[in-house]
């Protein structure tokens, strides 16, 4: 029982980071390698504003997650943008450039060790149904719901989520109907990365450490959820992201924690092989 | 037939001049011991490149886990070393890791290479880091995190020399066959391809074999020329460093990955005072490169010496 509420808290941050990599890979087909780097950024800047400008958990959180969007934002734009119209793998490597630079630059600014998080929601915890839940784990499932739903209603309700979904089902076809792409692609951006950097603080609230690196492992698996569920397909993320920490938590529980990574990978294998198109997605036929 | 003997023959001298000249310069003290690892490591990373090249720009088959198969060639070798001496255990290693090496190719690429695009970067990337963990958690075999060290040092640069000419001369020959030119017709529309006959997976599988058993050769070479192998340098890491220079030099240009691996090499060596700053000004020149020449320094172009030659020719014609 205690290991399905671990489960469900570290799916919620899988799920919150796999969401920023299916809105991307939806509007432009491009998976955003640094995305996990936004996350170790947002770690890092809701550490800064904790610990420096000793600010409360709540306002760092939604500081960070402003900050993220926008460096998500001016990265779309310097680096992806000008390689919109070239080859698929062009765009792909400059990510993997992307993700390079933001973590040896981490290194160089401060230091490549392992940093302590502030411990800023204490260790209370209480009983529900007989488990023990931590109000870390409530509050991390509570801002992931949120969040989640408000990103529903952004891209159900408004006039920038219908322009979403319309690029991402016919880029041209958006913009004869007078869509601007450009802005529509930098928004996704600022959205997923914003999510990033929301994940980057909970992620370093619940393992309280953080490293330039810490965004690579968490970044790989959530693209494996958004995979698993469908990539491009918003519940799909979610029901990917969350299916992920449960079967973490269930393999790290058998005694199997070494092998935990290992299982993740030889999932998406599989899932890729038995269903490219993931749990959720729609098959798409190949044009000749 | 004469043209070619004569290319044949060039060929050859430039290879010989090229170990010469070496040779000279480390008798001469001007490369010291230093420089030497360098150049081995320039070599070594030639031999990576030019088999992912295989892969990637002949095959058009993006793969992300050129780092497993280079661990697999750098474990057998190790193991093998520590219980055969001299030469022998070395070529024994370098066998027993490629055909290990391209097992487990033929393994994972069977299935995977029917994804395209960025579902096989990821699915390899997978392959290679459960390769990786695998190697990680047999503690028993691999001494785990440790890994292996104390490895007798048999290869010299002289030998991961020849190995580098071989690899390349068999990559181009292979590039150059009716296979490789079925591969090529893949690359460049996979579905054409199949409507005129040629069986897409059965080549697509066969350079990826041949890209992990060169990467496989290349991983014997760097345990036993180091003298010792652990799992974190085998990580997406690696793979990643490999895919640079194959993008630097041109996908799909064999020359370009030469030539791209000595350049980054002497840069690496020239940077080697910024420290850190290394990696950054390597991030920014991937960056760069990809967005104002998306296709590498060469493109798809070789350098070759034979249109000199024909020039040459035409021109004593005239």
């Amino acid at each position: 029982m205690e290991q399905l509420v671990n489960a469900i808290s570290l799916g919620s941050i899988y799920a919150l980071v796999a969401l920023g990599y299916t809105m991307v890979y939806g509007i432009i087909r491009l998976i955003n390698f640094a995305h996990g780097d936004i996350l170790m950024l947002g770690a890092y800047i809701g550490f800064a504003l904790i610990s420096i400008l000793k600010l409360d958990f709540f306002s760092a959180l939604i500081l960070s997650m402003l900050a993220c969007a926008i460096i998500g934002a001016v990265i779309e734009r310097i680096a992806y943008k000008p390689l919109r119209k070239s080859a698929k793998i062009a765009a792909l490597i400059t990510a993997i450039g992307v993700s390079y630079f933001i973590e040896n630059i981490m290194i160089v600014q401060v230091g490549a060790e392992t940093k302590v998080f502030p411990d800023v929601l204490g260790k209370q915890s209480f009983q529900l149904f007989g488990v023990d839940i931590t109000l870390k784990q409530v509050l991390i499932f509570l801002i992931t719901i949120s969040l989640m739903v408000v990103l529903t209603l952004v891209i159900q309700r408004t006039k920038m989520g219908k322009a979403m979904r319309a690029v991402s089902t016919d880029e041209e076809a958006a913009q004869l109907m007078g869509i601007n792409v450009d802005n529509v692609i930098t928004f996704t951006f600022l959205l997923g990365s914003a999510l990033a950097g929301a994940a980057g603080v909970l992620v370093g609230v619940y393992y309280g450490a953080m490293t330039p690196l810490m965004g690579v492992t968490p970044g790989l698996k959530a693209f494996i959820a958004a995979v698993l569920g469908g990539i491009g397909s918003v519940p799909g993320a979610m029901l990917g992201g969350y299916l992920i920490g449960l079967l973490e938590t269930i393999v790290n529980a058998l005694g199997f924690s070494l092998y935990k990574d290992a299982f993740v990978y030889a999932i998406l294998v599989v899932i890729l092989i038995v269903r490219p198109a993931g749990l959720l997605g729609k098959n798409v036929k190949e044009k000749v | 037939m004469k043209k070619h003997l004569k290319l044949h023959i060039i060929w050859i001298a430039l290879i010989v001049l090229v170990a010469l000249l070496i040779d000279f310069l480390i008798a001469q003290g001007i490369i010291t011991q230093v420089y030497e690892r360098t150049l081995v490591t320039i070599f070594i990373n030639i031999i990576l490149a030019v088999g992912l090249n295989l892969v990637i720009g002949i095959a058009g088959q993006f793969s992300l886990g050129h780092a497993g198969f280079m661990a697999i060639g750098a474990y057998a070798g190790a193991i093998l070393m520590m219980q055969v001496d001299g030469i022998l255990g070395l070529l024994l290693g370098m066998l027993v890791g490629a055909i290990l090496a391209g097992g487990v190719a033929v393994i994972i690429g069977i299935p995977t290479l029917r994804l395209t695009g960025d579902y096989l970067a990821i699915a390899t990337l997978g392959a290679s880091e459960i390769i990786r963990i695998i190697i990680l958690t047999s503690d028993n075999i691999t001494n785990g995190a440790i890994g292996i060290s104390g490895i007798p040092d048999t290869a010299t640069w002289s030998i991961v020399y020849v190995f580098v000419i071989i690899t390349t001369v068999l990559v181009l020959n292979y590039i150059r066959s009716s296979a490789g030119r079925a591969t090529l017709a893949i690359r460049e529309n996979e579905i054409a391809a199949e409507a005129m006959g040629v069986h897409s997976l059965k080549y697509k599988v066969t350079a990826f074999v041949i890209g992990a058993m060169t990467a496989s050769v290349a991983g014997t070479l760097y345990a036993s020329y180091l003298g010792v192998v652990a799992p974190k340098d085998f990580t997406f890491q690696k793979s990643i460093d490999v895919l640079i220079i194959v993008v630097f030099g041109g996908i799909g240009s064999v020359t370009g990955s030469i030539i791209a691996a000595i350049s980054l090499g002497i840069l690496n060596t020239l940077l080697q005072p910024v420290g850190e700053w290394r990696t950054i000004i390597y991030a920014i020149a991937l960056i760069l490169v990809m967005i104002f020449r998306p296709s590498g320094l060469l493109g798809r172009r070789e350098l070759m010496i034979s249109p000199f030659l024909n020039r040459q020719k035409g021109a004593s014609q005239k």
